[in-house]
């Protein structure tokens, strides 16, 4: 994968989100987004722990904090995973603002915490 | 020097794949995919290649939910206009639902069988129905169902670059990304066919249009083609087109061209 660097900006601002992380009420929005079928529906195409019914388009959502430098590198791809793959399957979440800003940093903030 | 010549004369050439290289290539990719079907078992839509869904679907089978629309259609066959003619005068043989959509070149567009039904009526002094009515969705079950077993003759004219425009217009939306959710019919069917979207298995492409009209058991009744695939929009938060507009007609050619060969199956039920 080849991800575009982020600026130091929002390494900043994704160090001050990892402290909110560990925030409860915040994972446990970023779940209900990531389930719910309106909003995120990762589980459309994506295994997500013990998220019900999940389809098989992606790969299971697992040890992200392992496979992404930061919470920054994984909000950019979630914003827009045709900036890593212009063929993706995955909907541009940011960039077509499926999801806004904070409810992506919900998200991410949820995924991260994932085994 | 002739070598030279003729890489000049290609490279002068549109690189624009013909509907015959079009229909080999999707099919050689299925091929790959899967290599279990025959070209005729692609009629079955995804209980083709899901067991689970398939079991219940021979199960509905046995008691098919379109069976009363086959006899309305029947009867509205055999029941004379005010002018004292009969849609058998359109229609000697019902059994045409095969042959459409089709190209028509003294009209310069695609005509599906709505559209020939439809053209029918005005032909003897009828109001045409709207593609939603029951008469029209009946009428084509009939159709279908006298139709069985024949197989999809759509068929790109090569003497008219008009029918090929038409072809290419339908390709083009086929694969055109689309909707806030950022998909293309291909993104789901060629792509990712096989797959599952949450619990749906994602069918092949192939034979998308062999089945209609279907009973589908979320809609409760019978329904078009055409209502597919604005369910299919609405899905990925595109723009749903009407009914019959020149977009989808072009977009069903394009999808029966590449089914061409595939027997029909109409009326169908399907989840
Ligand atoms: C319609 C399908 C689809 C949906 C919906 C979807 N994804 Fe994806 N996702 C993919 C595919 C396919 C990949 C594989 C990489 C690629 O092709 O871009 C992927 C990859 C990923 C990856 C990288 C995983 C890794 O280990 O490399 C992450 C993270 C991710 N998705 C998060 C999400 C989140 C969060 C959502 C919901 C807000 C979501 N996805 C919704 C299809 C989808
Ligand atoms: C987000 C995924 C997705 C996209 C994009 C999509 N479809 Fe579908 N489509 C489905 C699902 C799920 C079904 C139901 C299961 C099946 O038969 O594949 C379906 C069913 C269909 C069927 C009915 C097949 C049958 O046997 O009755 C047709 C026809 C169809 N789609 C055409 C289209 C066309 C044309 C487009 C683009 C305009 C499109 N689809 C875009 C997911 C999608």
């Amino acid at each position: 994968m080849n991800f575009h660097s982020s600026i130091p900006a929002f390494v900043i601002l994704s160090l001050v989100l990892i402290a909110c992380a560990s925030n409860p009420v915040q994972t446990g929005q970023g779940r209900k987004l990531a389930f719910d079928r309106n909003k995120g529906n990762c589980l459309a195409c994506h295994v997500i722990a013990d998220g019900e019914s999940p389809g098989n388009i992606g790969p299971p959502l697992q040890a992200l904090s392992k496979r992404f430098r930061d919470q920054q590198q994984l909000r950019d791809f979630i914003y827009d995973a045709r900036q890593n793959n212009p063929e993706t399957s995955m909907p541009p979440f940011g960039a077509n603002h499926i999801l806004t800003d904070a409810e992506l940093q919900q998200v991410v903030d949820y995924l991260w915490d994932l085994p | 020097m002739f070598a030279l010549a003729l890489l000049l004369l290609m490279m002068a050439l549109p690189v624009q794949a013909s509907p015959l290289q079009d229909q080999s290539s999707l099919r050689d990719y299925y091929q790959q995919r899967f290599p279990q079907l025959s070209l005729a078992d692609y009629r079955q839509g995804v209980y083709a290649i899901d067991a689970i869904a398939r079991s219940s679907w021979t199960a509905i089978e046995e008691f098919p939910p379109y069976e009363p629309a086959i006899e309305q259609g029947e009867a509205l066959f055999t029941k004379a206009f005010n002018n004292g003619s009969y849609f058998a005068d359109c229609f000697p043989d019902p059994g045409i639902a095969n042959r459409y959509p089709q190209w028509s070149k003294s009209q310069g567009e695609v005509i599906s069988l709505p559209m020939a039904i439809n053209a029918c009526r005005v032909a003897h002094q009828q109001p045409p129905l709207s593609y939603q009515h029951s008469d029209m969705l009946n009428m084509q079950a009939f159709m279908a169902y006298r139709s069985r077993g024949k197989t999809i003759a759509t068929d790109i004219p090569g003497d008219d670059p008009q029918a090929l425009a038409a072809y290419q217009q339908g390709k083009a939306f086929y694969y055109q990304r689309r909707g806030q959710l950022n998909f293309s019919c291909a993104t789901c069917h060629i792509q990712n066919a096989g797959k599952r979207i949450r619990t749906e298995t994602l069918s092949p492409m192939l034979g998308h249009t062999n089945n209609w009209p279907t009973y589908r058991l979320k809609w409760g009744e019978l329904g078009s083609l055409h209502r597919r695939f604005a369910e299919c929009l609405e899905q990925i938060r595109a723009n749903p087109l009407p009914e019959q507009s020149v977009e989808l007609r072009n977009l069903e050619y394009f999808m029966s061209f590449m089914g061409q060969g595939i027997p029909l199956t109409g009326p169908s039920v399907r989840k």
